[in-house]
């Protein structure tokens, strides 16, 4: 069979950068497979996809030698309106590639292009509306859809052009546990029902082999390092060289110090051949170390039966209660628009709730305005962008304490001091816009930080970011915790970030308080995490095959044990740095 | 918080003026405007006045999508007719050529009939155009003006990017209302509490962010287009286009007969302003 993908020998730079992004690409894709493409963020992925749909080199420009085809064509000759006909590519961010005023007219826009008389185009709307499961939604406005309908309206968009190969370039990044994967599933079934190859440019692994892929790539810098079938690249170490996270059963297993084997199919943990490594398991869960979340501060933050709408008879938030403990790292998760973040808008004092009281420290805070709230409780949101306005780095870090008219050589010394401990006293004097995006996060936290506030409040600290960004984000917020003692609440859908560093979990739904357990509990409830759209951890399902009594509890120590490794390399370069 | 701030943006609902062509809209809107720049006789503005208000009642529009600006639109509205009475005092005489004083301010101002008149006359002006506006732009489907317009010879770049626009807006006035949220927890107090100097000083602090949020995504949706095919053709058909109806032959037909009756009514005796002085 002729691949429908081929590149020979190709490399490219951008015209903006000094080293190339792709070094000699050697890959070749047939039609109706599912390759996934992995990496850490900066190996070259995007780059590739770009190359695939032409925006490299039709709409951004650089040097490339070897070649290219897609489908008998070259990319660079059809342009990106002719690859446009052959490849349909599902940005990562929904809400940029939603074009039309309403679903219909979103998935009508390709059509539109193509100048296809409005008769036809109303029949081929409505049909692809089946493919995607939208008939229902077919008037609604984008802001009325959430994030899995407008992914829906996304793949629907590229569909109705009838495409040969449909590219996701990280379409689980926006996405809560539960949506992620129906979209997974969402691509399985429409690689059934037609005749296409699909490309998925993800680092969320674990997400992506909820349903069988037929190989995966792993890139790093510019450069392929493998291309092989998931079971045999899970029985290397080729991923956690490369800084992408296996699953989490995996790395369970591979600690035990077993060596999987392909022929046990390790792809999925639920048909995976469990049998040689039983024992092994049992026997690292009997000897691994028991994790100690035990906090006995006093309580800082009360909210005590909280109710929001913003019509009445609409309510938005009901009875919802919980007490954040001194110190605490704690994380609030539920599906997209459950309330989170109208929640955080409460506390913050944007808006104001219709009964109940938020306490700080046993006081009530409802007097107090947002300015004198931000004093106590600091919001940093999800993009650095959204609140980065000085060019410094020492002017946006200070100017909390500036407008408070604060005397300039005590802001001086706060800013310094903030800056140490966030690391980025080195770069005090530079130019924000110097930074990367892991260290413009930083920023922002540091310029929370100088207030010197009780409790942070992180609307979604990792989205997006790649395990090497996601582990040196959290690890930071860890040890400010540890160092400072503030009480530290995470608006988030990453349950790995959620089991990993915080030490307990307020699950929202539908406006009302689900439950609030340790995260071990709540990932291992098949009737919590249907009801809020998360997704059980596939280390409960490593357990309950294995047959441990207390199948949460794996996943407890599971993080104990990591997390005592992690100290361990801390503590060996500390001196030597 | 999108749900408030859904200011001056089109919603559907079900009424005979929603169901207009935007062409028609269109057309009905500058003739409209027209007609009430040109004349100052009373008689056909307060028909004017008339129409426009129940246009906006069957329009089914609720007060708080138009009430912050109007409120804004009274304010300019005032401020206007103030100016006016300062400043030139007796432009009412000077039109209607005669002068009956009804009390004396200070120095050489006096109050005249004439100039309140004359007053009268530009407050309703705003009168009837303002409701005219409103009705326009909360029932007007963006994408199927852009279509019509496209369908009168405007090229389908400039239609499209009116209705990509009006997308965008609440998308962006929701990123507003976020940064300025985080800016004011941080102590940049945007509220009437702040002095205007402060305000206006620390406008910076959401207008960088919003700026830099805003160019991203533009990149993003600029993208998007191109990889599903916009400026592909010379041409582009629109899924939300709607031919005129009969409904919007009657519209266009009252307009275009109104319009010639409402001018040759003002014009006749060759002054645009009707005299109740003679």
């Amino acid at each position: 069979m002729e691949p429908i993908i081929e590149f020979d020998r190709f490399s490219f730079r951008y015209r903006s950068q000094t080293e190339p992004s792709l070094y000699d690409i050697d890959l070749k894709i047939y039609p109706g497979e599912k390759i996934l493409i992995t990496g850490p963020s900066g190996c070259g992925k995007s780059t590739l996809a770009r190359c695939i749909n032409a925006l490299i080199p039709c709409s951004l420009r650089g040097e490339s030698s070897g070649t290219v085809k897609v489908d008998g064509e070259v990319p660079e000759k059809a342009g990106i309106f002719g690859m446009s006909k052959k490849v349909g590519t599902v940005l990562q961010d929904t809400d940029g590639q939603f074009i039309g005023l309403t679903v219909a007219e979103d998935l009508a826009f390709a059509l539109e292009n193509d100048a296809v008389p409005q008769p036809e185009m109303r029949e081929r709307v409505a049909q692809i509306a089946g493919t995607v499961n939208l008939q229902k939604l077919l008037h609604h406005a984008p802001g009325e859809l959430s994030g899995g309908q407008k992914q829906r309206v996304s793949m629907g968009g590229v569909l109705v052009d009838n495409v040969k190969i449909l590219l996701f370039d990280e379409p689980l990044a926006n996405l809560d546990p539960a949506t992620g994967k129906r979209t997974i599933a969402l691509i399985d079934d429409i690689m059934k029902m037609k005749e296409v190859t699909a490309i998925i440019i993800e680092h969320r692994l674990e997400d992506v082999l909820y349903r069988d892929v037929d190989r995966i790539v792993v890139m790093q810098d510019g450069r392929i390092v493998t291309d092989r079938k998931p079971d045999d690249l899970l029985c290397s170490s080729v991923l956690t060289e490369c800084g992408v996270r296996e699953p989490l059963y995996v790395t369970a297993i591979k600690y035990t110090g077993m060596q999987i084997r392909p022929e046990d199919r390790p792809q999925h943990i639920e048909s995976m051949n469990v049998e040689p490594y039983r024992e092994a398991v049992r026997k690292w869960f009997r000897e691994a170390p028991v994790r100690d979340r035990q906090n006995d501060n006093n309580a800082i933050l009360e909210v005590k039966d909280l109710c929001f709408s913003y019509f009445s008879g609409e309510p938005v938030l009901q009875h919802v209660s919980f007490t954040l403990k001194k110190g605490e790292m704690v994380s609030m998760v539920g599906r997209n628009g459950a309330g989170k973040s109208t929640l955080s808008a409460l506390i913050c004092g944007f808006l104001k709730p219709d009964s109940g009281a938020i306490l700080l420290d046993g006081k009530d805070i409802s007097p107090l305005s947002v300015k004198e709230r931000g004093e106590r409780i600091g919001l940093v949101m999800q993009s650095p962008n959204q609140m980065i306005s000085k060019p410094m780095i020492r002017d946006e870090v200070g100017l909390g304490l500036t407008v408070r008219g604060i005397p300039e050589a005590e802001v001086k010394e706060r800013v310094e001091k903030t800056l140490r401990i966030c690391g980025l006293y080195p770069y005090r004097n530079w130019p924000v816009s110097a930074l990367s995006f892991g260290q413009k996060k930083r920023v922002t936290i540091a310029s929370i930080l100088v207030m010197d506030p009780d409790i942070l409040i992180l609307d979604e600290p990792t989205a997006g970011q790649d395990y090497r960004h996601y582990t040196e984000i959290m690890e930071f917020l860890l040890e400010i915790n540890r160092t400072t003692g503030i009480t530290i609440l995470m608006i988030t859908h990453d349950m790995h970030l959620m089991l990993e560093y915080t030490d307990r979990a307020i699950v929202i739904a539908d406006g009302t308080l689900v439950t609030d357990d340790t995260p071990a509990h709540v990932l291992t409830d098949d009737a919590i995490t249907e009801k809020a759209d998360l997704k059980k951890t596939s280390l409960y399902d490593l357990a309950v095959r294995c047959g441990i009594p207390d199948p949460s509890e794996l996943a407890e120590r599971f993080i104990a044990y990591e997390r005592a490794d992690t100290k361990k390399e801390e503590e060996v370069p500390a001196d030597g740095r | 918080m999108a749900v408030n701030s859904r200011l001056l943006s089109y919603e559907h609902k079900d009424t005979w003026i929603h169901d207009l062509s935007g062409v028609t809209k269109l057309i009905f809107f500058l003739l409209w405007c027209i007609v009430s720049a040109l004349t100052y006789d009373t008689r056909v503005l307060l028909i004017m006045i008339a129409v426009s208000a129940a246009i906006l009642l069957m329009s089914k529009t609720k007060w708080n999508q138009i009430g912050a600006v109007f409120k804004l639109i009274m304010v300019f509205m005032i401020l206007n007719v103030v100016a006016i009475f300062f400043m030139s005092p007796y432009q009412g005489c000077q039109i209607y050529g005669s002068r009956t004083e009804i009390s004396h301010l200070f120095g050489n101002c006096y109050v005249t009939k004439e100039q309140l008149f004359y007053l009268f006359n530009v407050v309703i002006k705003y009168f009837t155009i303002i409701p005219a506006v409103f009705a326009f732009m909360v029932t007007t489907d963006p994408s199927e003006f852009a279509a019509s317009l496209n369908g009168l010879g405007v090229s389908y770049g400039i239609s499209y990017s009116i209705a990509i626009a009006l997308r965008y807006i609440p998308d962006i006035q929701e990123d507003f209302h976020r940064i300025r949220n985080a800016q004011e927890a941080r102590g940049i107090e945007m509220s009437a509490k702040a002095k205007l100097s402060d305000r206006i000083k620390r406008t910076s602090s959401i207008i960088f962010p919003l700026l830099f949020s805003t160019m991203s995504r533009i990149d993003v949706v600029s993208n998007a287009m191109e990889l599903r095919g916009f400026g592909k053709k010379k041409k582009r058909t629109w899924y939300a286009f709607r031919p005129l109806r009969r409904n919007d032959w009657m519209v266009l037909v009252f307009i275009v007969v109104f319009s010639v009756w409402a001018l040759v009514f003002t014009f006749r005796d060759g002054s645009r302003f009707y005299n109740p002085f003679l």
